[in-house]
């Protein structure tokens, strides 16, 4: 069934309508096996309705998709017999203890016993949960909930893991253990399929798509989507500016010309700049409109700074269709 | 090859555990039927005596209290005053301190004497129908009574003679009536309400999502979370009927094992009930909602309080869709009848087919609604 050189997922061409709304319009990617795929965008874009259709539980409208180089169309439960999943709120019993909650999925996926108990043991060792077998999973805090659940979701020895928002809500250490984590399994060969709202998050994955109503509009390794002409034009650069109204710093921006866009980061001002506005120029420029500047440096884009660029281009291509 | 009930054993395992772990859940779901049953049994009579009654004797003579002996006697009414005056009469009944006036007037003894008609004034509280259907019973069938025993001569009979024999719970004991219709509501209520809240739950936390994303099939998911509650039903039910037996001493004249056998198709109709309810519901407070509106028709119009004969014609139509009609038509009609399967395969019958059709559309919300959502 599934060969070396096959994709771990394959979606091509995928809708979903629900009535006349096209909640997934057109979105074609390719997941290598091995790879963390970052599946980003906005609440309501359609991360979600993606997962449901790649895991079955959605009938497409049109367009075909592999997982694992099984068809969904014909043989969902094969996917979900090949596939983990991990829902953002850790779908755990709360009245179950650790161990009892590894049996129960264990049981769904059909392990025989002993098997069952060599994979729990292979995963409490992965994972640490040794000391919490026998406490009810309510008792545990966020991060631990979510390395169970995990625990959970793979027990069975999926190749493929599909993560929705596990980082959702839980304190920044575990956050960083558990990107540990999937980087090590990552080495083993499990392939990650993981939605977030976490740009940085998005920085660590080996490759991202972003979705925006509907269509994948970004797609690729984060370096290559720095370097998208679309992101970075021929002829501009980027600048960071700090100051110390960066309120009064991004009004003044957007008012030179020169500027092509510019927005608020933090305590400071990303602006995509042309060439011909050089650094001086433009400190000058920002000084003329009493903007008292600390500093302006060049900046490679972050993955940020290209979703925001290619949402804006995207409206605008949008708009300009819709005459 | 398919198994269309994969999973089926993780869930029953996984089920039973809550049901062992939420021990209080489990408790209440059980001891609360149990105290219905005990309110129930000895605390409703539906059979009225000993009804407040207020007396003016305006005669005063043997006649007139010979007529208030035999009204005592009858055990329905409980002369609790005795007035003078019409006022008073009047307000003992509006106070609500007697349902019932009797007025004896002064000529009462001398009109009886004179072979004349004698007139007795009842005055009836109709704010309950039933004591006043009662009273009225009573007092005039104490009357013909009391003219017969004038007019006949002394060893003359009747000419029709009503000898009326009750054959199924003669001492009209208000337990043998009650508690076989309650097995019916109250194994609704485990069945319905338990698998209704246990999905709903699996709803609320998320955990259903995550279930759909494995192999887990909906058969195998459904009744392996019915079947820990069909066996609490089942336990319900036979506490019930001991207690029953043993404790209210109702004799079980037909057969138990016939009993238990028919209200399986009963708990099937419940289990479906509510599965359908859990496909609508999204939070455990509108599952409550709703296994109360599925509760409430199984009270009142299913024969188990009030009669279904005497209802409107809408709501006695209504009432052959109400499930625990038919159960409760066979939990009597085995307790208190003795009837055998010729007797109530028809009802099984009727809950077999309202299951299935419960069970389809349930199973097709299931799918449409939830699954696919």
């Amino acid at each position: 069934m599934t060969s070396s050189n096959q994709p771990a997922i394959l979606a091509s061409h995928l809708v979903r309508r629900f009535g006349t709304f096209a909640a997934v319009d057109d979105v074609s990617f390719r997941v290598e096996k091995g790879e963390i795929f970052g599946f980003l965008g906005p609440n309501g874009s359609g991360k979600t309705t993606v997962i449901k259709m790649l895991t079955g539980l959605l009938p497409l409208t049109s367009g075909d998709a592999t997982v694992q180089g099984i068809d969904v169309r014909s043989d969902p439960e094969g996917v979900r017999e090949n596939i983990g999943y991990m829902s953002q709120n850790f779908s755990l019993y709360a009245d179950l203890t650790v161990s009892e909650n590894l049996t129960f999925y264990g049981r769904i996926y059909g392990l025989p016993p002993e098997r069952l108990r060599k994979r729990m043991d292979e995963i409490v060792q992965l994972n640490g949960l040794g000391p919490y077998l026998n406490r009810l999973s309510a008792q545990l805090s966020g991060g631990w909930k979510q390395r169970l659940a995990l625990g959970c979701a793979m027990l069975h020895e999926p190749s493929l893991i599909f993560l929705d928002e596990p980082t959702a809500g839980i304190d920044p250490v575990a956050r960083r253990q558990l990107w540990d984590l999937l980087f090590e399994l990552s080495a083993h060969g499990i392939t990650f399929f993981v939605t977030t709202h976490y740009m940085d998050e998005a920085e660590r994955c080996s490759h991202v798509a972003y979705i925006y109503f509907g269509k994948v509009i970004a797609d690729g390794t984060p370096d290559a989507l720095r370097e998208l002409p679309a992101v970075k034009p021929k002829g501009t650069y980027r600048v960071e500016i700090s100051a110390p109204h960066v309120t009064q710093a991004l009004r003044a921006a957007r008012t030179i010309p020169g500027i092509r866009s510019a927005t608020i980061f933090g305590q400071s001002v990303h602006a995509l700049i042309d060439d011909s506005l050089d650094l001086d120029l433009l400190r000058s420029q920002l000084l003329k409109k009493d903007v008292t500047v600390a500093e302006i440096r060049p900046l490679a884009p972050s993955l940020e700074d290209v979703f925001v660029e290619l949402t804006y281009q995207h409206r605008a291509a949008e708009e300009a269709s819709r005459g | 090859m398919v198994n269309p009930f994969r999973g089926f054993s993780a869930v029953f395992y996984k089920e039973t555990l809550h049901v062992r772990r939420d021990f209080a859940t489990l408790f209440f779901s059980l001891i609360i039927p149990i105290l219905q049953m005990f309110l129930l049994g000895f605390g409703i009579d539906t059979n009225i005596r000993q009804i407040n009654t207020v007396v003016y004797n305006a005669d005063g003579r043997r006649e007139s209290r010979e007529l208030l002996d035999r009204l005592r006697n009858s055990d329905t009414f409980r002369l609790l005053r005795y007035v003078n005056n019409d006022k008073d009469l009047n307000d003992a009944i509006i106070s609500g301190k007697c349902r019932v006036g009797i007025k004896i007037p002064v000529d009462y003894s001398d009109k009886l004497l004179h072979q004349m008609s004698a007139q007795v004034l009842v005055l009836i509280d109709g704010s309950d129908s039933s004591v006043a259907g009662q009273a009225i019973n009573v007092t005039t069938a104490i009357g013909l009574d009391e003219s017969l025993r004038r007019v006949l001569v002394n060893d003359a009979t009747f000419a029709v003679d009503m000898r009326p024999k009750i054959l199924f719970n003669p001492d009209s004991r208000s337990p043998n009536f009650f508690l076989p219709g309650l097995t019916a509501v109250l194994l609704l209520n485990v069945t319905t309400f338990l698998t209704a809240f246990s999905i709903v739950r699996e709803k609320e936390r998320g955990t259903l999502e995550q279930l759909f994303v494995t192999p887990v099939r909906p058969m195998g998911l459904l009744l392996g979370k019915l079947l820990p509650y069909l066996v609490i039903g089942f336990f319900e039910l036979s506490m019930i009927v001991t207690a029953m037996r043993f404790i209210f001493s109702v004799p079980i004249h037909g057969n138990v094992f016939l009993l238990a056998f028919l209200s399986l198709p009963y708990i099937f109709v419940s289990l479906s009930l509510g599965i359908l309810i859990s496909s609508k519901a999204t939070t455990q407070a509108q599952a409550m909602q709703l296994a109360f509106l599925t509760i409430l028709p199984s009270i009142f119009f299913s024969g188990y309080i009030f009669p279904r004969e005497t209802m409107p014609k809408f709501f006695f139509v209504l009432s052959y869709f109400v499930p625990a009609t038919y159960f409760i038509n066979i939990t009597r009609g085995i307790i208190l009848r003795g009837a055998g399967w010729t007797h109530l395969w028809t009802d099984a019958l009727a809950l077999f087919l309202m299951g299935t059709l419960l069970l389809v559309i349930a199973a097709r919300r299931f799918h449409n609604k939830v699954i696919m959502a």
